[in-house]
């Protein structure tokens, strides 16, 4: 693999210095004992849209925020426009025309689009001409890059889309030359990101540089011209993107071939013991996020519900485990429905025979100051002593059982839970939560955050349940995880089943076409001419939408 | 009929001296709390700007040189809340808390130490306090009917400080929503992570907020010592801090409304005394005691989101740490 | 940052933040121009020198034990408790109410109902606090101290309109007789002297224990402390958060509530006016100093009764220094402990680190 050369060596020596609008040379960042980034050389060429793939944690968006002067490097040197600088702020990245747009966006939800977009920027001591000046500027943005949107709007009533065509146009506004977006699909709805894309390809057009973080293959075959891979805080290659293949990018990200299929034998279908019918779920602001969900999980089954985040997964999740109250409709556990009484249903849920790995373990499935015995005893702690009193060496012996069981490393009963790996925490609490001979598990996000090794050890964990006759409901946005470990794939999109798929036959296309609500009455709904597509992957999508799919279920 | 508006004037002329301190201290608590740093310590920086205001005018004689030692006073107090809360990121509550016993235990402490007369400060006068302006024109009008009543009683002969109080909170309005340095300091009270990834200071901004409260608050202070009073003693600021911090709530964190909410605490406690042992129609005997509580009950009740909804500055009392 | 040995996280950094409280204290002292060890000694003889002043340290802190337990409790569950002083206040209401039905009974009977009874009214004061805080979100913190001042201006209310007898000057309820107050420990123990320490005393230690208990090896007390260090995984684990705020809460209040016992009930054989007088708040300081463990709540309880008699005294002694020199080191500790206890943690994590050079290779 050449890549691992410092990138720039790969280009035709020809070009001039200028031609590079950014040069990381020797980039080096400590967390603690983390070494975040590992001598990292990077250089972007002008005018193009440069991937960055790789996994969560493998450095991407800390490398960024160094570049954007949120983190000073430990050691290294920036170059931008062939020029060294020393970044020490985020003002100071905004002044040499490197702008950010974060995944999780930097607005002040009560103020107006205009009032964002000059926080921090504004050219004299007075609201008001700054705000006038800006609005006319933001009019010519506008204009210039198909950015509209209602200066005078205030943030929090914008849809995600807006919110981040806002912070696009904080950077431009602040004259940013370079442009880097970290995940910037991940909360987005398909239109939104095909409206991000034709953005992007204008501000190319411009002559602006765009580096797009993401670990979406799809968006970086789709958009970009050169690709960079970090892998565990190293750049392990840059390449060209039409010389290079999804495949080759997905070894490179983990270091090793990609298995893809993990091993088991066929489903044993046998009765129905979870049922969901017309759930509406809102999420905390009151909105539907959950829109009349029905489907069945059957025992001996694993049910993959694929879908891009923020399409109701969550929400889904939650309340089938009791922790949301529903909107209406019913999920029925062994055709018993849940109660929703109170703000302790996941008390019931569990009673009824449910266990829950939730998708976020330090925010929701671990008390993280708790010791690890404590943490795997959580939701169960009442089935521990007979009267008030809490029987602790009950408690302990089944924690150091699960421990060894799931080999947990360190085998510490009391050591604080923040102190075990990501891979180690989520042992513990799918070790919790299996170890109950549960008749249902749902399950969120296995493997999100979890290094390599653990990633098959709990992937078979969950096949073992299955054979056992356990009804498994799998949510993840991760479809490699959904294909290999489904029985059946539903897809949601937009807080509803959308279609149903067999992973053994699914084409992952065709999966990603419904994930993205591309598919059949989504993308044709809009009659007369097609909408205008303008990046390949737009293009192959609606080339490859069957126009009449009506008997794909049935196959 | 005359009897009645001197009645009223005089109510209404107590209501603006009772006013003064509740309105200065929720004008401050504004600029803290609107930038992310929750302030239960009011109350304490009121106590201890009263006291050093006291102190101060007392030895040198100077109201003035009082006034400077209230802000300073208040300005040590904001510097500690502002190392706890800011720099190690502590418990803002439990600082408040903190500084309130400190300087309840401190002024006692000191004032029975430097002038031993049971935690009192000497008494105070002439220049030593700030005493009534009489504005032009109070003694010519006097005699015109209704108008030479209120402009003469109501209007003219307060303090410097009361003057200060009322221009303060326009002024506030103003540098709240009309400049740059507002705008941020809304913004860094909503969403620091905004103002850090626009390259601006959290850490600076949230000082240069604690520095005016201080002001503020400060000012407040000195006024119940070396202004309304001739004097400081003990705990002298009884509670106004928390109602201060009451009206602010209550104001939704708004200047306008904190001074109307103000001004009716400011008026329950005018009238607390007058209505002691009358008759009321309907109701009968209101007990002062039922007065004394009402701001807190009012509060509460406005809490519980019975009158409307209270949302604080949605950064407040959460310390701004970069994460990973 | 690198984490702390589990014995510097409890109990050196605790006593470090401790320390360091005393010595700016010692500072302010000094600064005043008096000699601080002098002071110290004077409060340590003040303190445990003499029987009278030794019973009315165990008097001082078992207010402080109680108030600090309902400071404590609360904050297991993720609630700052501000108001022990109202609760207390409330509470003693119970007291004297329970005391004066029964006036004259022997007191074997009327203790524990002053128990359920105060503990009822202090738990009732606590819990709309609690019940507002589950129920509509009104944050705990502004709320009691809302309360605090409405209960100053009830119960000045009740006791002088409602309690005081006709005749009567003070403002203060009619008197329990002897045999009906909570017996004082003199009458067993001649060390004790003219001292207050009386039975309610040996109830506060019971409910040290009690607390133990209750956090860490009961279940209620696995969902206290789920919720307080996490309240979505508590909701998670099936646990009714607003359930359980709504109990702490009562549950502090009741506890409180003790305080008016040992001073309404074993003290003045009345209810007068403020007679809780600041425990509550010291409450406050004698829970984060105590870091909420029983253990560190009844030493620091005792720390606190020790300054508070040894203040008496020293206000005497040196008349330089009044008592409320013992509020400000009460403020500071509030301070080192409670808001910036974490000062030192980073130093000391390095301090710890550096002997360990494999742990910097990695």
């Amino acid at each position: 693999m050449t890549g691992l050369n410092p990138a720039n060596e790969q280009r035709s020596p020809g070009t001039a210095a200028s031609a590079l609008a950014i040069e990381l040379v020797g980039i080096n960042k400590h967390f603690g004992p983390v070494h975040a980034n590992r001598d990292i050389h990077l250089a972007i060429k002008r005018g193009t849209v440069h991937g960055i793939v790789g996994e969560n944690g493998a450095g991407k968006s800390t490398l960024m925020s160094i570049l954007y002067g949120f983190y000073t490097a430990d050691s290294g040197t920036i170059m931008v426009d062939g020029v060294e600088h020393k970044i020490t702020d985020s003002r100071h990245a905004l002044a040499l025309g490197i702008g950010m747009v974060h995944q999780h966006f930097m607005l002040v939800d009560n103020f107006t689009v205009l009032e964002n977009v000059v926080l921090g920027a504004e050219d004299s001591a007075l609201l008001r001409p700054t705000l006038n000046r800006a609005r006319d500027h933001l009019k010519q943005l506008a204009r210039d890059y198909g950015l509209e949107i209602d200066p005078d709007a205030v943030v929090e009533n914008l849809s995600v889309g807006q919110q981040q065509r806002v912070e696009i146009l904080k950077a431009l506004y602040r004259g940013a030359e370079t442009l880097i977006l970290d995940e910037p699909t991940g909360v987005l709805t398909p239109a939104e990101a095909d409206h991000l894309f034709r953005i992007l390809g204008k501000l190319r057009a411009e002559g602006k540089t765009i580096i797009l973080i993401t670990h979406k293959l799809r968006e970086i075959m789709a958009i970009t011209d050169e690709v960079s891979v970090m892998r565990q805080g190293e750049m392990v290659a840059t390449l060209a993107t039409a010389q290079t293949s999804p495949e080759q990018l997905a070894e490179l990200m983990v270091g090793r071939r990609v298995l893809l299929r993990v091993e088991k034998g066929a489903a044993t279908p046998g009765a129905v013991l979870l049922e969901v019918e017309n759930l509406v779920v809102t999420d905390d602001f009151g909105v539907p996020r959950v829109k009349s969900v029905n489907f069945q999980v059957r025992s001996g089954e694993i049910v993959g519900i694929a879908g891009v985040a923020g399409n109701g997964q969550s929400e889904l999740l939650e309340a089938i485990a009791g922790m949301r109250d529903q909107q209406s409709g019913e999920v029925r556990v062994k055709g018993k429905a849940l109660s929703l009484e109170g703000d302790d249903g996941a008390a019931r849920a569990r009673a009824a025979g449910l266990a829950h790995v939730p998708e976020d373990r330090l925010r929701m499935g671990l008390v993280t100051n708790f010791s690890a015995w404590e943490n795997t005893i959580l939701g169960y702690q009442d089935q521990y002593g007979a009267g008030p009193g809490l029987d602790i060496a009950k408690a302990r012996a089944s924690a150091s059982e699960y421990m060894k069981k799931f080999d947990v490393r360190p085998a510490n009963l009391d050591l604080k839970t923040s102190n075990f790996s990501g891979g180690n925490q989520q042992k513990l609490v799918l070790a919790r939560e299996m170890e109950r001979d549960p008749d249902v598990l749902i399950v969120g996000q296995p493997t999100r955050g979890v290094d390599i090794g653990a990633i098959e050890f709990i992937h078979n964990q969950i096949i073992k349940m299955r054979d056992a006759g356990k009804a498994i409901l799998l949510v993840s946005v991760e479809l490699d995880e959904i294909r290999s470990l489904s029985d059946r794939i539903l897809v949601i999109f937009d807080g509803q089943i959308v279609g149903e798929a067999d992973p053994a036959t699914a084409d992952e296309t065709e999966l990603g076409l419904r994930m993205t609500g591309s598919h059949k009455d989504h993308v044709v709904t809009e009659p007369g001419t097609l909408p205008e597509h303008e990046t390949p992957i737009q293009q192959t999508l609606v080339q490859m939408s069957p126009k009449d799919n009506s008997g794909r279920d049935t196959n | 009929m005359e009897q009645l508006l001197v009645d009223i004037t005089l109510i209404l002329d107590s209501t603006v001296r009772l006013a003064v301190p509740l309105i200065l201290a929720s004008l401050a608590g504004l600029y803290s709390e609107r930038s992310g740093i929750v302030d239960i310590g009011l109350e304490g920086k009121l106590l201890a700007a009263a006291f050093a205001a006291a102190a101060m005018s007392a030895v040198t004689g100077s109201a003035w040189l009082g006034l400077l030692a209230g802000i300073g006073a208040a300005l040590m107090f904001s510097g500690i809340h502002g190392l706890a809360s800011i720099n190690f990121k502590g418990n803002q509550t439990i600082s408040g808390v903190a500084l309130n016993f400190l300087a309840a235990g401190l002024t006692t402490f000191l004032g029975q130490s430097w002038f031993k007369r049971g935690g009192y400060t000497p008494q105070l006068s002439g220049d030593q306090r700030f005493n009534p302006i009489n504005l032009p024109f109070a003694e010519q009008l006097r005699d015109v009917p209704v108008i030479g009543q209120i402009y003469g009683e109501l209007i003219s002969g307060h303090n410097i400080i009361t003057y200060f109080a009322f221009v303060a909170v326009p002024a506030t309005a103003w540098v709240l929503f009309r400049t740059r340095f507002g705008l941020r300091l809304r913004a860094v009270g909503e969403n620091p992570k905004a103002i850090d990834t626009a390259g601006i200071s959290v850490t600076r901004l949230r000082y240069q907020a604690l520095i005016i409260t201080a002001v503020l608050v400060g000012i407040g202070g000195a006024y119940l010592s070396i202004a309304q009073s001739a004097g400081f003693n003990n705990n002298m600021s009884a509670g106004r801090g928390y109602i201060a911090l009451a009206a602010l709530i209550f104001a939704k964190w708004r200047p306008g409304p904190a001074l109307l909410v103000c001004l009716m605490f400011g008026f329950l406690d005018a009238v607390q005394f007058r209505i002691q042992g009358q008759v009321f129609p309907i109701i009968g005997e209101v007990p002062v005691q039922a007065i004394q509580a009402l701001p807190y009950i009012l509060t509460v009740v406005l809490l519980a989101g019975f009158i409307g909804r209270a949302v604080a500055p949605k950064a407040a009392g959460v310390p701004y740490t970069k994460e990973r | 940052m690198t984490p702390l040995p589990r014995w510097a996280d409890v109990v050196l950094l605790p006593l470090l933040n401790v320390v360091l409280a005393f010595l700016v204290g010692g500072l302010i002292v000094l600064a005043v121009g008096q000699n601080p060890l002098q002071a110290v000694g004077i409060m340590l003889y003040g303190a445990f020198g003499y029987g009278s002043g030794f019973g009315y340290t165990l008097y001082y802190t078992t207010d402080f034990i109680f108030a600090g337990l309902a400071v404590s409790l609360a904050f297991h569950a993720g609630l700052f408790n501000i108001g022990p002083e109202g609760q207390a206040y409330v509470g003693g209401l119970g007291v004297i109410l329970i005391g004066l039905a029964l006036n004259g009974m022997h007191w074997a009977l009327v203790f524990p109902l002053m128990i359920i009874c105060g503990a009822l009214f202090g738990a009732a004061w606590a819990f709309v606090p609690g019940y507002l805080q589950a129920k509509r979100g009104s944050h705990v913190v502004i709320t009691t101290i809302m309360f605090n001042f409405i209960a100053v201006s009830m119960m000045g209310y009740i006791i002088s309109r409602i309690l005081k007898p006709a005749g009567v000057n003070s403002d203060e309820s009619a008197p329990l007789e002897a045999i009906t107050r909570v017996p004082q420990l003199r009458g067993f123990i001649e060390l004790f002297k003219n001292s207050p320490v009386n039975l309610t005393f040996f109830l506060a230690i019971g409910a040290l224990f009690l607390v133990y208990w209750l956090i860490w090896h009961t279940k209620f007390g696995y969902a206290v402390r789920a919720l307080g260090n996490n309240p979505v995984a508590a909701n998670y684990a099936g646990i009714s958060n607003q359930k359980l705020i709504m109990i702490v809460m009562a549950l502090a209040g009741a506890f409180a509530a003790m305080v008016a016992v040992n001073n309404v009930g074993g003290v003045q054989g009345r209810l007068i006016l403020n007679f809780v007088n600041g425990a509550g708040f010291v409450g406050i300081a004698v829970a984060f100093m105590g870091k909420g463990h029983p253990i560190g709540v009844g030493l620091s309880a005792l720390l606190f009764g020790m300054l508070y008699q040894g203040g008496q005294e020293l206000a005497f002694q040196m008349p330089g220094i009044t008592r409320e020199m013992i509020v400000t080191i009460q403020a500071l500790v509030i301070l080192f402990t409670g808001a910036m206890g974490d000062m030192l943690r980073g130093p000391l994590g390095r301090m710890f680190a550096q002997p360990d050079p494999a742990a910097g290779a990695k």
